[in-house]
């Protein structure tokens, strides 16, 4: 059991130390959070910021760091199909350790990462003005690793049902991209036409977003334009979604994990 | 003597695949034995060595490693064994004793810190004298990308030997490598085994890399065509003539000769007469006739190699 628990953690140092030595991939990291952020957000706040009556740079910096934290620890999950051919993951797989330690490092680790990821972003708002009260950050840390475990059961849903790497690299973008405007990250989805409500509602990043944002917009006069459910629903429906991910993906993997 | 590898008919078809990349494969390795399995690419090393090392599933067919069962005690398999895979498995970012550490912890041989600084002395020690071994002190503390090939391979075999496995399973390990750094690491593996006795099973597409070989099967298109000790294959595999002539006149009276010995011969322009290994020395003795021209012809290995790789590959076409 021990044994098993500093594998979890070894693994999960090991996924941190590898995002905090690659310079290029830091790089990456942010500048898609920071292209949302800066240029879809700036330009709709000055465009049609004073018609919805909240600010909209606000909103879409609050949307992406929810965004953020579920697709980084999602993606970061599905690498594993990858990994597991390259570098040190062909050892993980060969080690004496059990599927579900392997499983769970590797969500500790991309938690880890999608945490690194967030605190560059807080950064950037903070740089650029973002409104951001200390007991609102200290809110979000929790949210934060709620959400991190989210991303990682869908990672593992969508993990163990792709079982190549080619299917999961074209698959993969169509499963997350959009969920970006289905979750409403940086577009309103207040109101929206049945069949896209219906969508909307199906996607797991509608969850996690808005629970950031029941979180961050607690008790400010703007909350019940931008917040859907109340955040004690959000962790509902995802409690819900994460027991049947984390069941039926962790099952599916170690089962398949060697039938090819 | 013990046989740490046991496969009984094992055949792997894979999920989407028509065709069965292994089919029926049974050989033993004995302890401490070193193990060849050879074969030209796709041939079914790597599906061979994949299900070995537990890391791909069976269709069918019976394995045993270390005397464990690999369907259903894969981790007692996993703590007895090693693995050099055909792809580097150190992380570049990472630096040597990075490496090192997170390979001795997923064995469970110390608990795991965040740094070095942090872990027992055992394990410094440990660590140093590998580093000696290889001659790495220096590096040690230096990120895996700045290594070269054959150091690395050196640095994963180091690696894997670190919670004393039974078996070393080597794939392909001296692809993408240069002549030198092959021969390099060739000599380090065979100081491996005199100091660890260590049983090793390797694939390999290279003839020469099997002639120190306890043992070679020669695999091709998912069957082994061929098994037994370096020599039965080659007395097996090469098959050498001795090419003869004498005046036109002595031709009938050699022919005679050949006839009252129980040689059997094939006239050409010369006189043709297929032997074994070290027959034919025996035979050209024995004629009385004066020769006029005499020829020893033996392929090497690596003609008769190749011979019955091609072989089995036009039965299929």
């Amino acid at each position: 059991m021990l044994k098993e628990l500093n594998s979890i953690f070894a693994i999960a140092f090991r996924d941190l130390t590898k995002f905090l030595r690659d310079r290029g991939r830091i790089i990456a990291t942010f500048i898609f959070p920071l292209i949302f952020i800066g240029v879809l957000g700036g330009s709709l706040e000055s465009n049609i910021g004073k018609s919805v009556g909240y600010n909209f740079l606000t909103f879409t910096f609050v949307g992406v760091l929810g965004q953020t934290l579920f697709q980084s620890t999602a993606s970061g999950i599905i690498s594993l199909i990858e990994d597991r051919e390259n570098d040190f993951s062909q050892e993980m797989f060969v080690s004496p350790i059990s599927r579900y330690s392997i499983i769970l490092g590797k969500i500790l680790g991309e938690s880890m990462v999608a945490f690194m990821q967030v605190l560059g972003i807080l950064v950037f708002g903070l740089i650029i003005g973002i409104p951001i009260t200390i007991p609102q950050l200290i809110s979000l840390i929790p949210v934060a690793i709620v959400i991190c475990l989210f991303g990682g059961a869908f990672g593992i849903i969508v993990m163990a049902n792709l079982n190549s790497q080619r299917l999961a690299n074209q698959i993969f973008p169509f499963i997350l991209f959009p969920q970006f405007f289905l979750a409403g990250v940086f577009n309103p989805i207040k109101d929206l036409p049945p069949y896209l409500y219906i969508f909307s509602r199906i996607a797991p990043m509608t969850y996690a977003v808005d629970f950031v944002r029941g979180v961050f917009y607690r008790g400010l006069p703007e909350y019940d334009k931008v917040v859907l459910y109340s955040p004690w629903v959000d962790l509902l429906v995802m409690s819900g979604m994460f027991v049947v991910f984390i069941t039926i993906g962790t099952y599916l993997f170690v089962k398949n994990e060697r039938n090819k | 003597m013990k046989h740490v590898i046991d496969v009984k008919h094992l055949v792997k078809q894979y999920n989407n695949s028509k065709e069965r990349a292994v089919d029926d494969i049974s050989f033993t390795v004995n302890e401490g034995e070193f193990f060849s399995l050879l074969g030209p690419n796709g041939a079914g090393k790597t599906t061979t060595i994949s299900i070995l090392t537990t890391t791909l599933s069976t269709t069918s067919g019976e394995v045993k490693i270390a005397g464990y069962d690999i369907d259903t005690q894969s981790t007692q398999i996993r703590q007895n064994i090693g693995v050099i895979f055909q792809k580097p498995s150190l992380d570049q970012n990472l630096t040597a004793e990075e490496n090192i550490r997170l390979h001795a912890v997923l064995y469970g041989l110390y608990p795991f810190s965040p740094m070095y600084s942090m872990m027992p002395d055992s394990y410094k020690e440990r660590v140093h004298e590998l580093a000696e071994l290889l001659d790495i002190s220096k590096d040690l503390f230096k990120p895996i990308k700045t290594y070269s090939g054959g150091m690395k391979r050196k640095l994963e075999i180091v690696r894997s030997l670190m919670h004393n496995p039974k078996i070393l399973f080597l794939d392909e390990p001296t692809t993408g490598l240069d002549p030198l750094s092959r021969r390099n690491l060739w000599e380090y593996l065979v100081d491996v085994r005199k100091r660890e006795h260590t049983t090793i099973f390797l694939t390999t597409h290279y003839l020469e890399e099997s002639e120190n070989a306890d043992q070679i099967a020669i695999i091709n298109h998912g069957k082994i065509v061929m098994k037994g000790t370096p020599t039965e294959v080659k007395a097996h595999l090469v098959k050498g003539y001795v090419s003869i002539d004498v005046k036109p006149k002595d031709r009938s009276a050699v022919k005679a000769e050949l006839t009252k010995m129980k040689v059997s011969f094939v006239e050409e322009e010369h006189i043709r007469i297929p032997v074994k290994d070290g027959e034919g020395a025996r035979i050209v003795q024995s004629i009385k006739t004066p020769l006029t021209h005499l020829k020893v012809h033996t392929p090497s290995l690596e003609d008769a190699y190749l011979e019955i790789v091609e072989d089995t590959h036009a039965e299929r076409t």
